[in-house]
């Protein structure tokens, strides 16, 4: 009977999908459904799955993806159950229709120089949500560049990058971004390790000279920024340390990171040596590390840490004398380490091994109590024995990769080899919550194809919501028309709110710029973005209304000396004022451009040619940018963004007079 | 002097009659009490509202007035009016806005003092106050059109678009917007307050108009009293 009702509520649905508009459904019927799904070739289950995620005009996503962007050095901002891409963020790449790089965001971008140079594209990896006791308070969002080791912080108030931060000590992160429960701290972690600061250092002396580390960023709330000063990293063996997690709830305090390459290989394949691929997979296991990061802070506040490349650093002897780092065995070669709702258990999946292996956080802490270590690495850090901390093994199927939970005691593995996402029970206090028995495969669904990441909805906090899960597919092959050689990345959408094995592939979204790593997935309310930025004249680099804004009647060419001058201008639909500018060539020009406007959506773009300079002014905000006029002529500026009827007459003239 | 005085504020009531008959005597001032009060309120809420409906804007757009200042989408409808010349809201109706709420607090003195005169002179004091919502609805038409009427020939769209007049209450269209302008509570409490003046004004010549006659009477018959002495 339910399930009855529930079957024409979807046809309905289904109706309205075929024909747009519900206003002219009245005449439609079953039939008209019918008649579609046969011409389209359209099963019962597509049209359900149509039902479920079609969303007509005007209504909006229950849940919000925070995606990385991989090599595009982006975010990107995607609508659940719609998969509707709603935003990219420009975070370490320049990008113009923000206006980020081009004029304005440039000191954001030379934050993360390296070393001098610029580097204006970034490696995406994994974004975190800022969280208020372990769950997401949908505030900040974090994200690491794994190519040149920096951190970035995105207001999402105004969905806009605020900082990039460069980490000192290493050059290439994978693990990060991870923020502690409440966001005190966000973690960073190298992965290919180098010598502190990338110096030079043959790789002869890899085990001496190569260094592993976590860095444990500060985060000031109230700031919006990564406090540097009270920043501080603790070295760790030159593994390549991996993907983490920290811990919640019971594992409050503790921080969970995977490494790779315990065997210290160093590749060198041209000379006949095991390459990396081989060398790294030797051993049967790598190194859980077990870090007490709240126990390391003290560490750091009594002031027990040396500087290393002007960054206090807590050495490896320390590390292991104050008992701040244990390790345990784990899978070889493991992708992801994943802390379950409660804190309670701790999963990691080695890509090489068909299970997923269980940590029991008691266990664990248990050991380290009783000091039960099988023995020391070769670098003197306590080894917890295996079997003592290990709570249970699932068989999964084959490239398991990472694990996120649902509110009912499943938990999900996305399975590279296998192209699909397995749900399976967790045990303990989870097991009551679904009908099968504990610590048991459930149901494997495949997905299109070779699934990375996996993100379910709320899915790595303390509170789950179940309903959806985000297949992150490396590869699409044949799941869209051709688009030449280079394919896009195929987000899958999965309804996972059944229990058993019931859980339906019900969207397959494109994703053709860039290439996305992990996403978070937050209930779309916990997201409060201002519409318009609060006040006219307001910075969005400083959150605050910028004194010097230009604002209506005040606009002007001041000419502050004889090779500088300022330009104080506004934009409103549809002109600037003033329209005219007329400098001098090799002047300085210090040019402040306010958007008056106070209308949702009412940008203006601001360009002016040859001085490759774009601007996006959204509602109020101010932006001022500098350059030297060295090249005289006639440029005419303009709005770029399509802002009213009369936006092509938005415009004016920059007039640079030759010196001679 | 004095006299001319007695004669404004009229004929009192001696203790005992009022005593018999508070009830006739004490309504007109009670009733305008109730009218002073409304006048108050009206001062904290609008008292016109016009709504722009247009299809790019969700919500529509709002511009409420006040007796001392205008709310709602002001910079929006300044921004969209300055494409057909019309000169920015504000500029509308300032003094009147400026002075607006000493008008209304002299409204309620006015009222106060009409409540103590017991002649003839009691409608002076409260027939302005009485005009008052007719006299905003014109004040409103004046600027509506002058405004409307007096579009700067320069504009970016003065080419295709009439001068025109909205309607200060009802709907028209200019444009792709239809505006539907309404009395909002402020206008409604004035006029509420209107209506009781009329009728303090029936129960005040019912109490006083008596006492009045008796005492021009009275005075008829001392002065031909006088004479004949």
């Amino acid at each position: 009977m339910a399930l009855t009702r529930f079957s024409s509520k979807v046809i309905l649905t289904a109706g309205m999908i075929a024909f747009g508009a519900a206003s002219s459904a009245m005449a439609q019927s079953m039939n008209d459904v019918q008649k579609v799904a046969k011409e389209r070739g359209l099963t019962t289950q597509d049209l359900i799955a149509a039902a479920k995620t079609y969303t007509p005009t005007g209504m909006k996503d229950e849940y919000v993806i925070m995606s990385s962007g991989g090599h595009s050095g982006q975010v990107f901002v995607i609508g659940v159950p719609s998969m509707r891409l709603l935003k990219t963020i420009a975070v370490f790449t320049p990008e113009p229709w923000q206006g980020y790089g081009y004029g304005v965001g440039d000191e954001i971008l030379d934050e993360g120089n390296v070393y001098g140079k610029e580097n204006r594209w970034g490696d995406t990896h994994h974004p975190a949500l800022s969280e208020t006791n372990g769950d997401y308070d949908g505030d900040w969002l974090f994200i690491n560049d794994k190519a040149n080791a920096r951190m970035a912080v995105i207001d999402l108030r105004d969905f806009e990058t605020k900082q990039i931060v460069k980490n000192p000590l290493f050059i290439n992160d994978h693990g990060g971004a991870f923020v502690t429960p409440n966001t005190d701290y966000v973690f960073e972690t190298a992965q290919y390790n180098v010598p502190w600061g990338a110096d030079y250092a043959p790789m002869s002396e890899y085990k001496e000279n190569f260094r592993g580390a976590v860095t444990m960023w500060k985060f000031d709330r109230k700031k919006g920024r990564i406090d540097k000063e009270k920043s501080f990293a603790i070295e760790l063996p030159p593994y390549w340390q991996d993907i983490a997690d920290c811990g919640k709830l019971e594992s409050d305090g503790y921080f969970f990171l995977n490494s790779i390459n315990t065997e210290l290989a160093t590749g060198g394949i041209e000379q006949k040596k095991p390459p990396f691929e081989a060398g790294v997979s030797m051993n049967a296991t790598d190194y859980l590390h077990i870090i007490n990061w709240k126990k390391a802070e003290k560490v750091f506040q009594a002031g027990d840490y040396s500087m290393v490349k002007g960054f206090p650093v807590i050495s490896l002897k320390t590390a292991i004398a104050e008992s701040l780092l244990h390790v345990t065995p784990e899978p070889r070669s493991p992708h992801g380490v994943d802390v379950a709702p409660k804190g309670d258990f701790i999963v990691v999946s080695g890509k090489l091994d068909p299970h997923t292996t269980i940590y029991s956080f008691s266990k664990i802490k248990a050991a380290i109590a009783s000091k039960n270590f099988s023995g020391h690495d070769e670098f003197g850090v306590p080894v917890l024995d295996f079997d003592s901390v290990m709570e249970a093994q699932v068989e999964v199927g084959l490239g398991p990769l990472h694990t996120q939970f649902g509110p009912d005691g499943y938990a999900y593995t996305s399975l590279f080899l296998d192209s699909a996402v397995a749900r399976w029970t967790l045990g303990g206090s989870y097991g009551s919550a679904n009908p099968e028995p504990d610590w048991t495969l459930v149901h494997k669904t495949p997905v299109h194809y070779n699934i990375g990441h996996l993100g379910a909805a709320e899915g790595d906090t303390v509170d789950p919501d179940g309903k959806y899960l985000v297949a992150y597919n490396k590869w699409a092959v044949d799941r869209f028309i051709g688009v030449g050689p280079l394919l896009p990345q195929n987000f899958q959408l999965l309804d996972i709110s059944e229990q058993g094995t019931e859980m339906p592939v019900i969207y397959d979204m494109p994703l053709g710029v860039g290439e996305p790593h992990y996403a978070q997935i937050i209930k779309a309310d916990k997201l409060h973005p201002w519409s318009v930025y609060p006040e006219i004249g307001w910075d969005p680099a400083t959150q605050s209304v910028d004194p010097f804004a230009p604002r209506p009647k005040m606009e002007r060419v001041e000419r502050k000396g004889e090779h500088e001058v300022e330009i104080f201008m506004t934009a409103v639909r549809s002109h600037f004022t003033p329209e005219h500018v007329t400098i001098k060539q090799g002047d300085t020009v210090k040019w402040r451009i306010t958007n008056t406007e106070r209308a949702v959506d009412a940008t203006h773009g601001f360009s002016i040619p040859v001085y490759n300079i774009t601007l996006s002014l959204e509602p109020g905000e101010t932006a001022t940018v500098e350059f030297v006029a060295d090249t005289a002529g006639t440029f005419p500026f303009y709005c770029t963004e399509f802002c009213s009827a009369l936006h092509l007459e938005m415009m004016g003239y920059l007039m640079v007079e030759p010196n001679e | 002097m004095v006299s001319v005085l007695d004669h404004i504020i009229g004929p009192r009531v001696g203790q005992r009659d009022l005593a018999k008959h508070g009830m006739k005597y004490g309504a007109p001032g009670f009733i305008l009490l109730i009218a002073r009060v409304l006048l108050l309120i009206s001062l904290f809420v609008p008292f016109w509202h016009m709504e722009l409906v247009a299809p790019q804007y969700p919500e529509n757009l709002h511009l409420t007035a006040y007796v001392n200042h205008l709310a709602g989408d002001v910079a929006e409808i300044n921004s969209l009016n300055h494409y057909i010349g019309m000169r920015p809201l504000e500029e509308a109706a300032s003094v009147e806005r400026t002075i607006g709420v000493y008008i209304m607090i002299l409204f309620v003195i006015m009222l106060e003092l009409a409540s103590f005169i017991h002649s003839r002179w009691a409608v002076l004091l409260v027939l302005p106050v009485l005009t008052f919502p007719l006299v905003f609805l014109a004040d409103l038409y004046f600027w509506m059109s002058h405004f409307g009427m007096n579009l700067d020939p320069d504009a970016p769209l003065s080419n295709s678009i009439e001068p025109f007049t909205p309607p200060i209450l009802g709907s028209g269209f200019i444009g792709q917007f239809e505006t539907i302008a309404t009395a909002g509570p402020g206008l409604i409490l004035a006029s509420i307050a209107s209506v009781l003046m009329i009728v303090a004004l029936f129960f005040h010549r019912r109490a006083y108009k008596p006492l009045v006659m008796a005492s021009k009477a009275a005075a008829k018959k001392a002065a031909a009293k006088k004479a004949a002495d």
